[in-house]
């Protein structure tokens, strides 16, 4: 058969959101056509071991995809790879790709992450100045990394410290310019964000906090950076990890409300009764966090994926799934549950600097998000309490001897 | 190529193929088998690749490491034979191996 120009549904973005959701339909018993649109050359692949695993040379490419690449095929899902879509036209039901083809739809599942946010700066596209979203970004870093040179990574998030913690061991000199005055500081709490900064900087990072960023320096390549307060630090290469810009403008064009992504409510459904919007891009009503919010993380694509998948067959049930994350950096690895929103009270289980331990957020007693350091039991535990909204006995929750389960309290 | 039995949460039987070094979660997970969601993608951080090794199979697989351990603990129905299917690295030895999936991974 020719490819069609009619699809049942389109999912536009083949990454770990578009997969789930494409699998999920199947599972699901979906017998209509579906198609799998992805601009990256390759199939659907996980992006966390970009910057562990896949930088540090520990795990291939073909490793990393999410499944074999027979899979769609044999699920009669239509993967399309180097295909991107331009335009939405919401009224007709159709997506424009780029070379100018259409494809119409019954419904369409916008699931297209984010782009690294460039630098505002001038320099920002200098050679030797790299992002950290795909693999291909990964390829062109590692042909530049060499023991002995100088890597700057600006912007102090999960994703520059991990790179930071691998470039270390591949023998780099490596720089963390954060410009908030700790590092993680949009993610998680002070205790934690100390205990990472000295984890980097027992391992020779030179992490500078409250570092603002001038401009990149250099002749066609980067040589520099030079921050706001005059400094300038020599780079042979610059690594940029400070967020994303939700990939949603053909939407917006299209009139759908999309205030920071595209805003869907607890169903994945969008302001048009034809497009639902899932993962990186998608703001929606979060019960955890008890307003609207965009979550960048695994937990949140492939669960999105599923209740949109459960809207699309018509088993409507709303998004309500615990918000989770992990982080591997060195011999540390971090998991969190829940999210440390509106917390009225943090409590250490342990000591800091000295793993395992855990941070409490709790309101009004109440068990609302954790974060482990090498410490998974209490993370396992942890999310069936915070899942449940249990009350602990905070009294007893301080030694870390005592399993989180034995102090939760029947309310 | 070594052989993996997987049998899943409704009783279903799936025999697959699996490459040397490739860990017994990905197996599944490549090809679709429904019980193992593996969400973190073998890192160690979901336990949502738990799965019992046939008890004449368990020494083959090995054990659990110690992260590991305490992960299977707070599973669903953990049992002797429980292991996160992620560290179970696919080799000669362990071809003919049967694997069985919980009925649930939350
Ligand atoms: C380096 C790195 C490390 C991470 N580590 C962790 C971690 O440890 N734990 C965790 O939970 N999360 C982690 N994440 C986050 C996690 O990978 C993302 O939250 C997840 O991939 C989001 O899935 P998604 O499908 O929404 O977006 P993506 O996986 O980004 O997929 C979107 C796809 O859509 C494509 N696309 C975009 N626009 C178009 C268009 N117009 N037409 C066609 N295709 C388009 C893109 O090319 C992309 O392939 C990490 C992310 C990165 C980058
Ligand atoms: S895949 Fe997450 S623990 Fe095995």
């Amino acid at each position: 058969m020719p490819p069609s120009d009619h699809y049942d549904i389109i999912i536009a973005g083949a990454g770990q959101a578009g997969a789930q959701c494409a699998q999920s339909l199947r599972q699901g018993g979906f017998a209509g056509t579906i198609a799998l649109l992805g601009e990256e050359p390759v199939g659907p692949y996980e992006r966390p071991p970009l910057s562990k695993d896949y930088l540090g040379g520990k795990r291939d490419a073909d490793r990393l995809l999410l499944r074999k690449p027979e899979f769609w095929a044999e699920k009669g899902i239509d993967l399309r790879t180097g295909c991107r879509i331009t335009g939405v036209d919401a009224a007709a039901r159709r997506v424009t790709l780029a070379g100018g083809s259409h494809l119409s739809y019954g419904h369409l599942v916008w699931a297209t992450g984010g782009r690294p946010r460039p630098l505002p700066c001038s320099g920002a596209d200098l050679r030797g100045v790299h992002a950290i979203r795909t693999i291909a970004d990964i390829d062109g870093l590692k042909a530049e990394v060499a023991p002995g040179a100088r890597a700057v990574i600006i912007g102090g998030g999960y994703i520059g410290l991990e790179t930071a913690a691998v470039l270390r061991g591949m023998g780099m000199a490596v720089t963390v310019l954060e410009a908030q005055g700790r590092l993680l500081a949009r993610v998680t709490s002070p205790p934690v964000s100390q205990f990472f900064l000295k984890l980097h900087q027992s391992h020779g990072v030179d992490v500078q906090l409250c570092a603002q960023v001038e401009a990149l320096t250099g002749q066609g390549r980067v040589t520099g950076v030079r921050l706001v307060d005059g400094r300038e630090l020599p780079a042979d290469i610059v690594i940029v990890g400070v967020g994303i810009i939700p990939n949603v403008e053909p939407l917006a064009a299209a009139g759908l409300a999309c205030p920071n992504g595209v805003q869907v409510d607890a169903f994945c459904r969008t302001s048009d009764p034809h497009i639902l919007g899932i993962g990186d891009c998608a703001r929606h009503p979060n019960p955890f966090a008890g307003s609207d919010i965009r979550l960048e993380s695994v937990q949140n694509a492939i669960d999105q994926a599923k209740v949109a998948a459960d809207t699309l067959l018509g088993r409507d049930r709303p998004y309500a799934a615990l918000p989770w994350f992990w982080s591997d950096q060195y011999d540390v690895k971090m998991q969190s549950a829940g999210l440390a929103l509106g917390q009225d009270t943090i409590m250490i289980r342990g000591e800091v600097g000295q793993a395992p331990f855990s941070v409490l957020y709790l309101r009004d007693s109440r068990l609302v998000a954790i974060d482990c350091i090498n410490n998974p039991k209490d993370f396992m535990q942890a999310k069936a309490l915070i899942a449940a909204r249990r009350r602990l006995d905070t009294r007893r929750a301080l030694d870390r001897e005592t399993d989180l389960r034995a102090i939760a309290l029947e309310d | 190529m070594p052989k993996i039995t997987f049998i899943d949460p409704d009783g279903q039987t799936h025999v697959l193929e699996a490459d040397d070094g490739q860990s017994v979660m990905k197996v599944a997970v490549q090809n679709g088998v429904p019980g193992i969601e593996a969400d973190c993608g073998g890192a160690c951080a979901c336990a949502t690749c738990h799965v019992y090794v046939d008890p004449i199979w368990s020494a083959a697989a090995g054990n659990p490491g110690d992260e590991e351990k305490e992960m299977l603990t707070y599973t669903v129905d953990p049992q002797e034979t429980s292991r996160l299917s992620c560290q179970i690295k696919v080799s000669a030895a362990l071809d003919g191996i049967v694997i069985r999936i919980p009925a649930s991974q939350h």
